[in-house]
C-alpha cells in the first residue's frame, strides 16, 4: 500500500523537526565548549584594559570603533567619504 | 464533527493541496528554492551576528568602566601623566591607569597591528607577545625575531617571547604586546605621556555622573564609557542594520515582489481549478483551507530547508559565505568561530515573517475569487 501524500509530507516535516532538535542539541554543546574560551577572553580584556573586539582591522578607524572619531575616514583618505568596505558596515562611536 | 473527523478532513485537504502543488512541480520547486534561499541568507546573518554579539558582550564585560581621551584641534592627543593622578583621586574612582597603545603598519604583510604595553611585566625589553592572528600572518613562532621600524627609521628587533592562545582570537588577534621602553622607542612617545586613561568606577550608577565631572574638569577630554562601547557593537552587529540591509535588500525586495504578484491575482489555471471545485460543491471555507495548506506546505518546507542549511553553513562550515563581507580588505583577520546564540525568539520572528505573509499572499486572492460565480471562473470571465 503506498503512503498518502500527506503522510509523506508529515514524515518529511518530522525528519526536519528531528534535524532541528539535533541542531539545538549541537548548539547547546557548542555553547558549553565555548565557555572556557569566553572566560579567558574576558580575563584578558580586564587585564589589558581592552576596549574593542578585533572585527574590522583593515583601517585604524575601523579597528577600535568605540574609540574612533566619526570623521576619522577623512583623516586617512582626503578624497573619499569611505575608503574601506568594512567602513560601510559600521557606524563608528555613538 | 468529532476531532478525529476534523483532523481527517484537514488531512484530506492537505492531500489535495500537495496534489495541486505536484501538478505544478517546476513552479513549486522554484518557489521553494527562492524562499529557502532567502531564509538561508537571513538566518545565516542572524545566527552569525547573534553569536558574535553574545561573544562580544561577554568579552567587553571586563573592559574599562571609563576611558578618557584627550582631544587637541579635533584629534587624539597624548594624555599627560598628571591626568592619571588627578583621575585616580576622584571620589567614586577606585583606580586610574594610563594606557599605552597605538597602531603599527607592517609593510610586508600589509597588516595593521595594535601595539600595546601590558601591565604586570608580560613583555620585557627586547621581547614581545604576539596575538594569534599576528603569528599566523607573519609566520611567527616562539623564539623567532620580529623586525620593526621605529618612527625615526631605525630598526627595532624584538624576540617573540610567546604567542597568545587561539582562544582569545576575538579580542587579541592583532595585538603585539611590548615593553614600555620598546613602545616609546617605536613610536617616539614622550616619557610621562599616555595614549589614554582607563578609569575604574566600581559603582555603575556613578559612571554617568563621573563622566560629566571629568569633562567639566578637563574640557578637552572625551569620555567613552563601557556602556557606549557595548552599544557601538550592538549597533554594528544588529542584523537589521548595515550588514543585513546591504547584503539582503535585493533578495528581500525580489521576494516581496513575488509575494505581491501572487497576492494580486491567480493564474488562469488556478481560476479554472477553483471554478471546478466550487461547481463540485466545495464550500468557500474548504477552498480557502486547501489554498492555505498549499501556502503553508511551500513556506514551511522552505523555512526548514533554509534554517537548517543556515545552521550548517555558520557553525559547521565556518560561515564561508559571510566571511569575505566581514573581512573587507584586512590582511590580518581573526579566525572567528562564534558559538550559537541563545535567541529562539529571533528564529521564531523569522519564521513568522517568512511563513505568515506567504500563506496570506496565497489565500487572499483565492478568497477574492471564491466569492465569484463558478461558471464565470471556469469560463475565465471573472
Amino acid at each position: 500500500m503506498s503512503l498518502r501524500r500527506s503522510d509523506r509530507f508529515l514524515a518529511a516535516l518530522a525528519v526536519a523537526a528531528a534535524l532541528g532538535a539535533a541542531a539545538l542539541a549541537d548548539a547547546r554543546a557548542r555553547r558549553s565548549a565555548a565557555r572556557p574560551a569566553a572566560e579567558e577572553q574576558a580575563r584578558l580584556v580586564a587585564r589589558l584594559g581592552l576596549t574593542d573586539p578585533c572585527l574590522f582591522n583593515d583601517a585604524r578607524y575601523t579597528r577600535h570603533l568605540s574609540q574612533a572619531d566619526r570623521f576619522a575616514p577623512f583623516q586617512d583618505h582626503p578624497r573619499a567619504l569611505e575608503h574601506f568596505p568594512s567602513g560601510s558596515l559600521t557606524a563608528g562611536a555613538r | 464533527m468529532t476531532l478525529r473527523g476534523a483532523l481527517e478532513r484537514q488531512r484530506s485537504l492537505l492531500d489535495f493541496a500537495l496534489g495541486a502543488l505536484g501538478r505544478r512541480r517546476g513552479k513549486t520547486a522554484a518557489l521553494v528554492a527562492v524562499h529557502a534561499l532567502l531564509v538561508f541568507a537571513l538566518a545565516s546573518v542572524l545566527l552569525f551576528t547573534g553569536g558574535l554579539r553574545e561573544q562580544v558582550r561577554a568579552a567587553l564585560r571586563g573592559a574599562p568602566d571609563v576611558v578618557v581621551q584627550r582631544m587637541a584641534a579635533g584629534r587624539h592627543e597624548q594624555v599627560p601623566a598628571g591626568w592619571v593622578e588627578t583621575l585616580g583621586t576622584l571620589r567614586g574612582v577606585s583606580g586610574a591607569r594610563g594606557r599605552l597603545w597605538g597602531y603599527y603598519f607592517e609593510p610586508v604583510s600589509g597588516a595593521n597591528l595594535t601595539v600595546m604595553v601590558p601591565d604586570g611585566g608580560w613583555a620585557s625589553p627586547g621581547g614581545a607577545v604576539a596575538g594569534p592572528g599576528v603569528a599566523r600572518v607573519l609566520g611567527l613562532k616562539q623564539g623567532d625575531r620580529l623586525p620593526l621600524r621605529t618612527y625615526d627609521g631605525e630598526a627595532l628587533d624584538l624576540g617573540v617571547a610567546a604567542i597568545a592562545s587561539p582562544a582569545v582570537e576575538l579580542v587579541a588577534s592583532d595585538l603585539l604586546l611590548v615593553s614600555e621602553s620598546d613602545y616609546r622607542a617605536l613610536f617616539g612617545a614622550e616619557p610621562g605621556r599616555f595614549t589614554d586613561v582607563a578609569v575604574a568606577v566600581p559603582n555603575p550608577d556613578e559612571v554617568t555622573r563621573l563622566a560629566e565631572k571629568i569633562v567639566r574638569m578637563f574640557p578637552d577630554a572625551r569620555v567613552v564609557t563601557r556602556a557606549e562601547m557595548i552599544r557601538t557593537y550592538d549597533a554594528v552587529l544588529d542584523w537589521r542594520s548595515g550588514l543585513a540591509a546591504a547584503v539582503l535588500a535585493g533578495a528581500v525586495l525580489a521576494f516581496a515582489i513575488l509575494a505581491w504578484d501572487r497576492a494580486s491575482g491567480l493564474s488562469a489555471e488556478e481560476r479554472h481549478e477553483l471554478g471546478i471545485l466550487k461547481a463540485l460543491g466545495w464550500d468557500t471555507r474548504d477552498v480557502l483551507a486547501a489554498k492555505a495548506w498549499e501556502g503553508a506546505a511551500v513556506s514551511v518546507s522552505a523555512f526548514a530547508i533554509g534554517a537548517l542549511a543556515a545552521y550548517a553553513h555558520v557553525f559547521l562550515g565556518g560561515a564561508v559565505l559571510l566571511r569575505p563581507i566581514l573581512e573587507g580588505w584586512a590582511a590580518l583577520y581573526p579566525d572567528l568561530r562564534p558559538a550559537p546564540p541563545v535567541q529562539p525568539l529571533a528564529l521564531a520572528t523569522l519564521l513568522f515573517l517568512t511563513v505568515i505573509p506567504y500563506v496570506a499572499a496565497t489565500v487572499v486572492p483565492c478568497w477574492r475569487a471564491a466569492t465569484v460565480d463558478p461558471d464565470a471562473l471556469m469560463r475565465g470571465d471573472a
